[in-house]
């Protein structure tokens, strides 16, 4: 118990202190999950979309896929993607193994089916013949599709709000594809396993609860506008 | 009445899955008229109606709106802001009901200034304007199709299409919406389909009835005409032409023809109609519950050619009316209203006399009754 209020103590003060390597590392999380998430609802939602607008064969599969997708574990997406990145992968050329941009690679593999099942979801949620209502009010294509996604702004913020949990806070992708390099590509989920593992639990706890303030602000704002469009 | 034709149908089919579910050879819809489409679910209402709005791609055949035949989905897009349609379920987007009103006109750019008047005159037209800022979701369902309504009318569409509109409500929203859109419909000479299963509906709101049964249309005409006049045993009881018999006329002169019911050859129940047939002909004999009265006894002075002793089956509330069956030696079934119904005392094995003008009944000539009766 007392580990815990210590690490409390020290967050508080090292967030208070502007600890410049703490706020790199927080600053960094939030980045590459930040836009992680961004990629991710846009490819996402844009094949949501696809999805639940068109039909054609093999449609039961494709959804089956993006569900299973929605529970990919991060190590397996991060062994993937160190594979493809190597010296000699196929993507080895880029030269971006062990830098953020592997990171977000890694994050947005794994938040993109969270978000597009999801979201696929909340549009197939929504009436069946609200789409022919839309386009008989005079909509062309593209006003439909964002009409819907208007209608359907409550289970998508949702769907968004748990693609970024699943990115903030996922460690395996991260560790392998960013390498926990200090001052490079070191986030708060990796810091923490490489704190606790060398026995620094007032540092980790410290690492974690500040996770968990990022988590939760980011997703507090996020529910703020959820709610604020709810009530209109 | 003449009126040009707005928007015009040539061998329309429409395949889901495989399977026809539409065959229209022909249809017009002409400037100003509503047209009501009914039938039983299924007979394919709501398919050829989201044909005609363009939302939905024949398989075979060709639209025509006005000079224009919609050949691909760039023309079914500038046909679709010329029509709109209104659903069974009002389907509103979540936020005000001025919003929603708005919707179309916003979809066409037009400035907010320029929406708010128009979005405040159809609120009023249509009694929502205490509404206005009211979330659609709070909505009753009267509320909710009124709001759809004027979403629908403020668009001033050339064509309104109708989808079932009234049958998620419960009585008395609809009864005031119907006499509403009576009036909207009257004074707007809005061009509109409308789709129900209710011939009371179509009676007040439409020039035009088509039965639809199997992706056809079995009949199309002026209201009257198909509601007195239907031409096959479908149609007749998809109208409310509750009294069917089969008959074989007995004689025929002057315009009128004796018939004699049911099957027995030995029955003396004889039925008196208008035309003009062959003796031993087979036909139906239809008449519509609302064209027979009901007395305690034979009345002389009365004009009806057609007046038989009966009793009293069943007794069955029927809205406003009662609808009485009787034995006449046939079936036979009767409209009265309540007052009626305790002043004769209806109630089953009472003995009554049932009589209807010739004029009333209606004679259904067909190919190959015989099969389907």
């Amino acid at each position: 118990m007392e580990l815990i209020w210590e690490g409390l103590r020290k967050a508080l003060e090292l967030l208070l202190r502007l600890d410049p390597e703490v706020l790199g590392i927080t600053l960094l999380s939030l980045k590459v999950s930040g836009i992680a998430t961004l990629l991710s609802v846009a490819l996402g939602l844009g094949l949501a979309v696809l999805v639940a607008l068109n039909d054609f064969p093999g449609k039961r599969l494709v959804i089956a896929l993006m569900n299973t997708g929605m529970g990919l574990p991060p190590v397996v997406v991060g062994l993937f993607v160190t594979v493809l990145l190597w010296r000699n992968g196929p993507f080895g050329f880029l030269g971006i193994l062990y830098t953020p941009a592997a990171i977000i690679l890694a994050q947005s593999v794994i938040a993109t089916p969270i978000i597009a099942g999801l979201g696929l979801a909340a549009l197939q949620h929504l009436p069946p013949g609200l789409r022919l209502q839309i386009l008989s009010l005079g909509a062309t294509r593209s006003q439909m599709v964002w009409l819907l996604l208007k209608e359907a702004r409550l289970p998508l913020l949702a769907a968004v709000m748990a693609g970024f949990g699943g990115v903030i806070s996922e460690v395996g992708a991260s560790i392998m594809v960013g390498g926990n390099l200090k001052g490079s590509t070191r986030v708060l989920t990796t810091a923490t396993v490489m704190e606790t593992s060398r026995g620094n639990f007032e540092i980790a706890f410290a690492l974690s609860f500040i996770l968990l303030v990022l988590a939760f602000t980011v997703n507090a704002l996020l529910t703020h506008l959820q709610q604020r469009s709810g009530r209109r | 009445m003449t009126r040009a034709t707005l928007l015009q149908v040539r061998n329309l089919k429409v395949h889901r899955g495989g399977a026809q579910v539409l065959e229209i050879p022909a249809l017009d819809l002409r400037a100003g008229e509503v047209l009501a489409l009914m039938g039983p679910n299924g007979a394919g209402k709501s398919t050829l109606m989201l044909t005609l709005a363009g939302l939905l791609p024949p398989s075979e055949g060709d639209l025509q709106f006005g000079q224009t035949i919609l050949h691909t989905r760039a023309d079914r897009e500038v046909f679709r802001r010329r029509m709109t349609m209104v659903f069974q379920d009002p389907l509103l987007f979540d936020t005000t009901v001025a919003q929603n009103i708005a919707s179309g006109l916003k979809l066409r750019g037009m400035p907010a200034a320029e929406r708010k008047p128009r979005v405040a005159d159809w609120a009023g037209r249509l009694g929502i304007e205490g509404l206005l800022n009211r979330s659609a979701r709070q909505l009753s369902g009267g509320e909710a199709q009124r709001t759809a309504l004027a979403r629908a009318f403020v668009l001033q569409p050339e064509i309104l299409f109708l989808d079932e509109p009234f049958s998620a409500l419960d009585a008395h929203a609809r009864e005031g919406l119907i006499n509403d859109l009576g009036h909207i419909l009257a004074q707007t000479g809005t061009t509109a389909v409308i789709s129900t299963h209710d011939q009371a509906e179509a009676a007040r709101l439409a020039h035009r009835l088509a039965v639809m049964q199997e992706g056809r249309i079995v009949q199309i005409g002026g209201l009257r005409e198909v509601m007195n006049h239907p031409e096959d045993p479908f149609v007749a009881a998809f109208v409310g032409m509750e009294t069917l018999l089969k008959g074989r006329v007995v004689a025929g002169r002057e315009g009128l023809i004796s018939l004699r019911i049911g099957k027995d050859p030995a029955s003396d129940r004889e039925v008196v109609a208008l035309g003009e047939a062959q003796p031993g002909q087979m036909v139906l004999v239809g008449v519509r519950p609302e064209h027979v009265s009901l007395s305690l006894q034979t009345d002389n002075t009365s004009s009806a050619r057609n007046a038989f002793v009966g009793a009293v089956t069943k007794v069955i509330p029927r809205g406003p009316f009662f609808k009485v069956e009787l034995d006449c030696g046939f079936f036979l079934s009767a409209y009265v209203t309540a007052q009626s119904l305790s002043e004769l005392g209806l109630e089953p094995g009472r003995p009554v006399v049932a009589s209807f003008k010739a004029t009333s009944v209606h004679l259904i000539r067909k190919e190959g009754l015989d099969s389907q009766l």
